[in-house]
C-alpha cells in the first residue's frame, strides 16, 4: 500500500558521504519500512486477528497479493462498486465473541450491527444481509434460539431483512460454541467519495460517543478479572446517527466504526492513507469511568479498546460545530465530542496530547492490548 | 478517578517543572535512571519529558521484568510449554517476548497449552480445576511479584494441589543496579528507585549507592506528579551536594520494607549462584530459584528442560545503551539484526524500550511532536 512510487522521495542510500551515520540508521530504517508488508511467522497468531499492525501485514501479504482488484485494494471497510445504475455497498464480518451473551448485548445482535455500521459509515443504507451459523455440537439449541431473537430484533431495528444464510456444525471442541459470519448490501446515498484518504489538514475529528465501552464489558465479562463495575456494550445500529451526521456535515471526509483496535487505530489508518498527522486531545476523549477504572487496572489505553456502536468522523473546517449539535439531537449520539484535529506535519503519524499536558506518539499496535505486569 | 486524578493534576505539573528548571545548574547536564518499567510506562504515557528542561535526560533502566528474561530461558519455558501434559500459565505481557525460536504466541499457535492468567493464584486455580493436567506458572518478577508466587506455592502446598508447578525466574533489582554502577563508563547523575520493589524490601538496600557511588536515589512512585518530584528531590541533592537515599513514595513504601513479604520469599526461594539477563550477561546472585524444600513444586525439577544457552549476539550493545554510554542508532545491530519484529536485546523487546521507541519514532524528534501539538 505505501509502496514508494515512482517520483517518490526516497531517501538517500546509506554510505552517502553527506549524511551522518545517524542519518544514514535512520534512512535505512525507513526503506524496510516502505518495502512490501511480510509475514514472518509460520503460523497464525492471536495478534493477527487483533486489528493492528499484524492484521494489516497479513491481508496485505496475503489476501490482497493473491486477491488484488480495484475493489478491494482501498481496503475500506465495504466495496462500493454500481450494478445496472443502483450504487451499491457490500460488506461481510465474522463474529467469535466469547462469551456470546453479555451486558448490553450477544454475539445475535453484534452480527447484525456490525454489518449494518460497515454499510453506514460508507454512507449507504443497509438493505439486506446473510447470517452464516457455524456450531459446535453440543451447543444448547434454547441459547441459539436466544440468538435468533436477538438477530430478529437488531435487524427489525436497523431496517434490515435477513433474507440468506448457512449452518453448519463442527465436532464438539472444534468451535466455541457459535460462530456467526454476515454479510449485508446497501444502497449509496450521497456522493460516496467518503474514505479514509480523504481527511485534510484544518478537519476535525469526532468520535459519536464514549469510547471503550464494549471491550471492556467483554472482558469483565469473561469472569476472569474478578472486577464488577457498572457497564454495557455499546452495540447499537449507526445509520441513523451517521444520516444526522451527514445531513448537518455534507462535507465529511471520512467515516469509520471504531470496532477492533478502537479510536486509536482508526485515526492510525486515516493519517496513513491521508498521509496527514492526526492531533488527539486526551482531555477531549468520551471515556466512562467505569471503563478509566478498568483500563487502569489492566494497564491498558481506552483508546485501543473495541467498540462496537460508535464512529470516528473526519469533518471539514466550518462544519464541525453542526455537525456535534446534530449527534447530541439524535438517540445514541448524547455523548459525541470533537477529539482532536488533523494537521500537516508529521505525514502518518498519529500524536497524543495527554491530560497530563505532555505530548506522545499514538502507534498502531502489533497486536491485543496485553495485561502489564508491572 | 478519585486517588489518581490528584496526581495527574498539570498545573501542579507546571508548577513543580518550574522548579526543577531553577534547580538545573546552567551548563550542567544531567542524566538520571528510572530503574523501573513501570515508570518508563508512566513517562511515556503522559508525556512526561515535556516537563522537563533539555538538560535532563531519563535513561530507561533495567528493570521491565519481561524484558530481561534471556532468550534461554524462554525456550526453556517453551520446552516445558510444549510438553503434552502440560498447561502453562503466564502474565500478559511475557506472551510476546521472544526465544530464539519465537515466543509464547507463538508456542500456542504450535498447539501449546498456554494460558494467560492475571496472578499466580489464577494459576493454582487452573490447577484446581484441571486436576488431568500439569499447571506450571511462568514466574517472573522482581521482588514484587515474587511475594505472590511463593505465598500460592504455600498454598498449593498447604491444600495438597500436587499438579502445580513453578518455572522461577524471579530476578532481584540490587545486583542488576549494581552491575550498572561497576561500569567503568557510566555516565549518571542518579536513580528513580523503583516504588513497587521497595514496597517488599524497603529503602534500606539502597544505601550503598549513595554511600559508595555517590550517586543519589529517590524512591518514587508510578503517578506522574510522583516522578517529577523525585526529579525535583534528585537535583535538589545535587545542589545542595547530598547524596542520600530519600522515599518520595511515602504513602505506599515504608522504609524498612514489608517484613512478611520478605519472610516469605526466603521461606520458598534462595539466590541462585548467577543468572543471566538478557542484554547484561550473567550477574551474580541476581534471581531466585526455589529452596530443595520446595523441590517438587520446581518445574526445573518436575520436567526436563534443555537449559542450553543462547549467547546474546556478541554485537548487541544493550548494556551501554541502558547505562547510557550509547545512542540507539549507536549499536552495531540497532535495525538490522535487531528490529521490533525480530528483537535480540531488552531495549528492543519492550515498546517503551529506548531502542524500539527510536526504531519506530526516531526520524520524529520530540521537538517536533511538541511543535505539531501545539501548533
Amino acid at each position: 500500500m505505501s509502496q514508494a512510487g515512482p517520483g517518490t522521495e526516497t531517501p538517500a542510500a546509506p554510505g552517502s558521504p553527506h549524511l551522518s551515520r545517524e542519518e544514514q540508521v535512520l534512512s535505512r530504517i525507513e526503506r524496510a519500512r516502505r518495502r512490501r508488508p511480510r509475514v514472518t511467522e509460520e503460523r497464525i497468531t492471536l495478534a493477527h486477528g487483533a486489528g493492528g499492525k499484524a492484521t494489516h501485514n497479513l491481508i496485505e501479504a496475503v489476501f490482497l497479493e493473491a486477491l488484488r482488484n480495484p475493489l478491494l485494494e482501498p481496503l475500506e471497510d465495504q466495496a462500493r462498486f454500481e450494478v445496472g445504475g443502483a450504487r451499491l455497498a457490500f460488506t461481510t464480518d465474522s463474529f467469535v465473541v466469547s462469551p456470546l451473551f453479555f451486558p448490553g448485548g450477544d454475539i445475535g445482535d453484534l452480527a447484525v450491527n456490525g454489518t449494518v455500521n460497515d454499510l453506514a459509515v460508507s454512507g449507504a443504507r443497509p438493505l439486506y444481509l446473510s447470517a452464516s451459523f457455524i456450531l459446535e455440537e453440543g451447543f444448547p439449541v434454547a441459547d441459539l434460539t436466544r440468538i435468533a431473537a436477538s438477530m430478529a430484533k437488531a435487524a427489525e431495528v436497523a431496517g434490515v431483512s435477513v433474507v440468506t444464510g448457512d449452518t453448519k456444525v463442527v465436532n464438539r471442541g472444534k468451535g466455541d460454541g457459535c460462530y456467526i459470519t454476515t454479510a449485508g448490501v446497501g444502497v449509496m446515498e450521497g456522493d460516496g467519495s467518503l474514505g479514509a484518504g480523504q481527511a485534510r489538514p484544518g478537519d476535525t475529528v469526532i468520535v459519536s460517543g464514549p469510547v471503550g465501552d464494549h471491550g471492556v464489558t467483554i472482558m469483565l465479562a469473561r469472569g476472569e478479572l474478578g472486577i464488577n463495575a457498572d457497564i454495557a456494550s455499546d452495540t447499537a445500529p449507526l445509520g441513523g446517527l451517521v444520516r444526522a451526521l451527514l445531513d448537518a456535515a455534507p462535507g465529511t471526509r471520512c467515516l469509520r466504526d471504531a470496532t477492533r483496535g478502537g479510536v486509536a487505530t482508526v485515526v492510525n489508518e486515516v493519517a496513513a492513507a491521508s498521509e496527514v498527522a492526526v492531533v488527539l486531545d486526551e482531555g477531549a476523549v468520551p471515556v466512562r469511568p467505569a471503563v478509566t477504572g478498568a483500563c487502569e487496572i489492566l494497564g491498558i489505553d481506552p483508546l485501543y479498546v473495541a467498540c462496537e456502536g460508535r464512529f470516528v468522523a473526519i469533518v471539514p473546517p466550518g462544519e464541525a460545530e453542526a455537525a456535534i449539535a446534530a449527534l447530541h439531537g439524535h438517540p445514541g449520539g448524547e455523548g459525541a465530542a470533537a477529539i482532536g484535529r488533523v494537521a500537516e506535519d508529521p505525514p502518518g503519524l498519529v500524536l497524543l496530547k495527554t491530560a497530563f499536558g505532555g505530548t506522545r506518539i499514538v502507534d498502531m499496535l502489533v497486536g491485543d492490548p496485553l495485561p502489564r505486569i508491572c | 478517578m478519585r486517588f489518581v486524578d490528584e496526581y495527574r493534576d498539570a498545573d501542579k505539573a507546571r508548577a513543580l517543572a518550574a522548579q526543577i528548571a531553577a534547580l538545573c545548574q546552567p551548563g550542567r547536564r544531567y542524566k538520571f535512571m528510572e530503574v523501573c518499567g513501570g515508570h518508563t510506562h508512566t513517562i511515556y504515557k503522559h508525556g512526561l519529558e515535556d516537563y522537563l528542561p533539555e538538560t535532563v535526560t531519563l535513561v530507561h533502566g533495567p528493570g521491565c521484568p519481561v524484558c530481561v528474561i534471556p532468550m534461554g530461558r524462554v525456550d526453556d519455558a517453551i520446552a516445558i510449554a510444549t510438553r503434552p501434559e502440560v498447561t502453562m500459565t503466564s502474565f500478559g505481557d511475557m506472551m510476546r517476548v521472544p526465544g530464539s525460536h519465537g515466543s509464547f504466541f507463538d508456542a500456542k499457535a504450535a498447539g501449546a497449552d498456554i494460558r494467560m492468567v492475571y496472578s499466580p493464584l489464577d494459576a493454582l486455580e487452573t490447577a484446581r480445576r484441571n486436576p488431568d493436567r500439569q499447571v506450571v506458572f511462568m514466574a517472573i518478577g522482581f521482588e514484587t511479584t515474587a511475594p505472590s508466587t511463593a505465598m500460592t506455592l504455600l498454598r498449593a502446598e498447604a491444600e495438597g494441589i500436587e499438579n502445580f508447578s513453578v518455572f522461577c525466574n524471579h530476578v532481584t533489582i540490587i545486583p542488576a543496579i549494581k552491575a550498572i554502577l561497576d561500569s567503568p563508563d557510566l555516565r549518571l547523575d542518579g536513580f528513580l528507585g523503583p516504588g513497587h520493589v521497595s514496597t517488599v524490601i524497603g529503602c534500606r538496600p539502597y544505601r550503598w549507592i549513595a554511600a559508595q557511588h555517590h550517586k543519589p536515589l529517590v524512591v518514587a512512585g508510578f503517578e506522574p506528579l510522583d516522578i517529577l518530584q523525585a526529579v525535583y528531590q534528585l537535583l535538589a541533592q545535587l545542589a545542595e551536594g547530598r547524596c542520600e537515599v530519600e522515599n518520595q513514595y511515602k504513602r505506599v513504601v515504608p522504609w524498612d520494607g514489608n517484613a512478611t513479604a520478605l519472610k516469605v520469599v526466603n521461606q520458598v526461594m534462595e539466590l541462585r549462584p548467577h543468572f543471566e539477563w538478557r542484554g547484561l550477561g550473567f550477574i551474580s546472585h541476581s534471581a531466585l530459584k526455589l529452596r530443595e524444600r520446595y523441590a517438587s513444586f520446581d518445574a526445573e525439577v518436575r520436567f526436563p528442560v534443555p537449559g542450553v544457552r543462547v549467547a546474546d549476539p556478541k554485537a548487541c550493545q544493550c548494556g551501554e545503551v541502558l547505562k547510557g554510554v550509547l545512542k540507539p542508532w549507536e549499536c552495531k545491530v540497532f535495525g538490522t539484526a535487531c528490529t521490533p519484529e525480530n528483537p535480540i536485546g531488552t531495549c528492543m523487546v519492550s515498546s517503551e524500550g529506548a531502542c524500539a521507541a527510536y526504531y519506530n519514532f526516531g526520524r520524529f524528534t520530540r521537538v517536533r511532536v511538541r511543535e505539531a501539538v501545539r501548533a
